[in-house]
């Protein structure tokens, strides 16, 4: 069989990375996207931070149609029928270089497939692969449909659910324990409307993540990112909690209640629903990585498992373009050598720990531990509540000490066995 | 707004064939159905007439939950063929 230098399957940020370094290095390239163009099968938050990301995009990054640069943060944490918002600004987010910008998927990825397709590389839409070629324990292609085509090395970048790893063996079941399910909703605002109500220059954006009642218990938490003329608004729930409820809620109908939350209603109000979208998203951390190699195939991005929830943000595009850029590397080098199998191959788990990615994903071993703990989505979002309350009202009764009423708030949420050993659990994040 | 009507702005092309297939066998003998809850497009129900399982995959958004949640594995799914299925516009 005629073989090609490589093939990569799936066209994200993983794929697209991994594309355009090796036909930068002069290599014969066929990027599979089963979406009518890369983007169009895509869901993130989003935002992106650029620092980790620029080597591995070098030159093209300043060129990328970015959203808007983020320069603050806004944090509301909600109890049933009340809230607390923190909000943090820094003005050194407001100059340039900027440190992160929101992204929305079906421009970013098309205008990277562009790029992708100036270096040479043959980017070929609506084309789903199905299935792998094996030449005894190597792999040396792929199929689609009728269609089989040869390839010295495969780069599986085909995202969360990732069927090829699957298939190659790499990865392990899916595990309802290990997912969460994302819903995003996006709405159309004029930019001059952003800006006003989010108190916002031209250009800058903010960050807004919720947690507490609006996932009524269950792991998870709400986003909203601003973008150019649009809002990203999104929830996102552990599937392993949502099929062990008692009286099961639907994931639908958190993101309705979501969306209808006075917190939320003052940012979207008069907004135009434009998009229905939905997602999965890895939850393991670091124990959810499968093998990364086996001869022949090197796996990038989502379909590796490289993303990381920590809480309140969630970590999967920087590690996508910089694995989809060390894979490419290895892959090169492996081209060069002319050696395929699996103990070459190897190396690419090498880099990546040498990289931010393996070593982020590792110093982040635990966090999930810290955050499956349901406390974190009831107790103490009410203990802020109650706190707040307290210090807040003013009735015809006689008023308490706030001493008092934080000490009675303390005792009830905070100052117990489960208070203690959550602060102990937190030392591991 | 109804689930539905957030679907109908979505650009899908419907393939012909589903993509998502159920297996009946064990539906019948599932009592959680958790596929219910956990789908984003609220698109998989209960026939009260013939008891089947009964899942509207022209309105998927492709996300695979309903696939990891069903640990009885009654779900075979694929992704849609070539072209079809949903298409963000923003992603
Ligand atoms: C709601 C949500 C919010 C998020 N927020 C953030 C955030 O704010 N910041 C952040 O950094 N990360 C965030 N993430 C994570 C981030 O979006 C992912 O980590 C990132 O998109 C992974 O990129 P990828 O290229 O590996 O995979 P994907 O972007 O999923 O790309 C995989 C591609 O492969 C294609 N494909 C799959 N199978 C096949 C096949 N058989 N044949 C052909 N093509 C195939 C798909 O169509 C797709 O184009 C978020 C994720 C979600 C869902
Ligand atoms: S698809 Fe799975 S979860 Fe749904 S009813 Fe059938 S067996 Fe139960
Ligand atoms: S893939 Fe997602 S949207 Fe499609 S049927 Fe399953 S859960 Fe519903």
């Amino acid at each position: 069989m005629d073989k090609v230098d490589a093939i990569i399957v799936g066209g994200g940020l993983a794929g697209l990375t991994a594309a355009y370094h090796l036909a930068t290095a002069g290599r014969q390239v066929i990027l599979l996207e089963r979406g009518d163009a890369p983007g169009s099968k895509n869901v993130t938050g989003g935002r992106i931070y650029v620092d980790p990301i620029k080597d591995y995009l070098p030159g093209i990054i300043a060129e990328a149609p970015f959203e808007r640069h983020v320069v603050k943060e806004i944090i509301t944490v909600l109890d049933d029928d009340a809230s607390v918002q923190l909000e943090y600004a820094n003005d050194r987010w407001r100059s340039e270089p900027y440190m992160s910008y929101t992204v929305l998927r079906a421009t970013f990825d098309g205008w990277l497939a562009e790029k992708v397709s100036e270096k040479g590389a043959f980017v070929i839409p609506k084309k789903k692969v199905d299935d792998l070629l094996w030449e005894e324990d190597r792999v040396v292609g792929i199929k689609a449909g009728d269609e089989e085509i040869g390839a010295h090395i495969v780069i599986a970048a085909d995202g969360a659910l990732s069927f090829m790893a699957e298939k190659a063996g790499l990865r392990k079941p899916l595990e309802p324990r290990n997912y969460a399910v994302a819903i995003k909703e996006i709405y159309r605002l004029d930019e001059k409307t952003i800006d006003d109500r989010f108190g916002l220059q031209p250009g800058e954006g903010t960050a807004n993540l919720f947690v507490g009642a609006i996932t009524r218990g269950m792991f998870g938490g709400g986003f909203l990112y601003t973008n150019r003329d649009t809002l990203s608004l999104g929830i996102v729930v552990g599937i392993g909690d949502l099929i062990q409820q008692k009286d099961p809620v639907a994931a639908s109908l958190l993101m309705e209640e979501f969306a209808a939350r006075p917190e939320v209603q003052r940012w979207i109000r008069g907004g135009e629903l434009k998009e229905y979208a939905a997602h999965i998203i890895s939850e393991a951390g670091a124990g959810g990585i499968p093998k990364l190699y086996t001869g022949g195939m090197l796996v990038a991005g989502d379909a590796a498992g490289f993303s990381l929830n920590l809480g309140l943000t969630v970590r999967g595009m920087e590690f996508a373009v910089a694995s989809g850029a060390i894979a490419a590397g290895v892959a090169d080098e492996a081209l060069a050598k002319g050696d395929l199998s699996a103990a070459f191959l190897s190396r690419y788990e090498q880099k990546l720990k040498e990289s931010f990615v393996l070593s982020d994903m590792e110093t982040f071993r635990h966090a999930r531990d810290v955050l499956e703990n349901k406390r974190l989505f009831t107790v103490y979002p009410k203990f802020l509540s109650e706190l707040l309350a307290a210090l807040f009202t003013i009735g015809k009764g006689k008023k308490e000490p706030l001493y008092t009423s934080a000490k009675a708030a303390v005792r009830k949420y905070i100052l117990n066995w489960e208070g203690c050993k959550d602060l102990f659990s937190v030392r591991k994040m | 707004m109804k689930v539905e009507e957030k679907i109908a702005l979505d650009a899908i092309k419907n393939d012909r064939e589903s993509h998502i297939k159920l297996d009946q066998k064990i539906c019948g003998t599932c009592r959680e159905r958790m596929c219910i809850p956990v789908c984003p497009g609220h698109l998989y129900s209960l026939n009260e007439e013939t008891g089947d399982m009964v899942v509207e995959y022209a309105g998927c958004l492709e996300c695979g939950s309903c696939k990891i949640a069903c640990i009885y594995k009654s779900i075979d799914w694929d992704y849609p063929a070539d072209g079809c299925g949903v298409q963000y516009r923003y992603g």
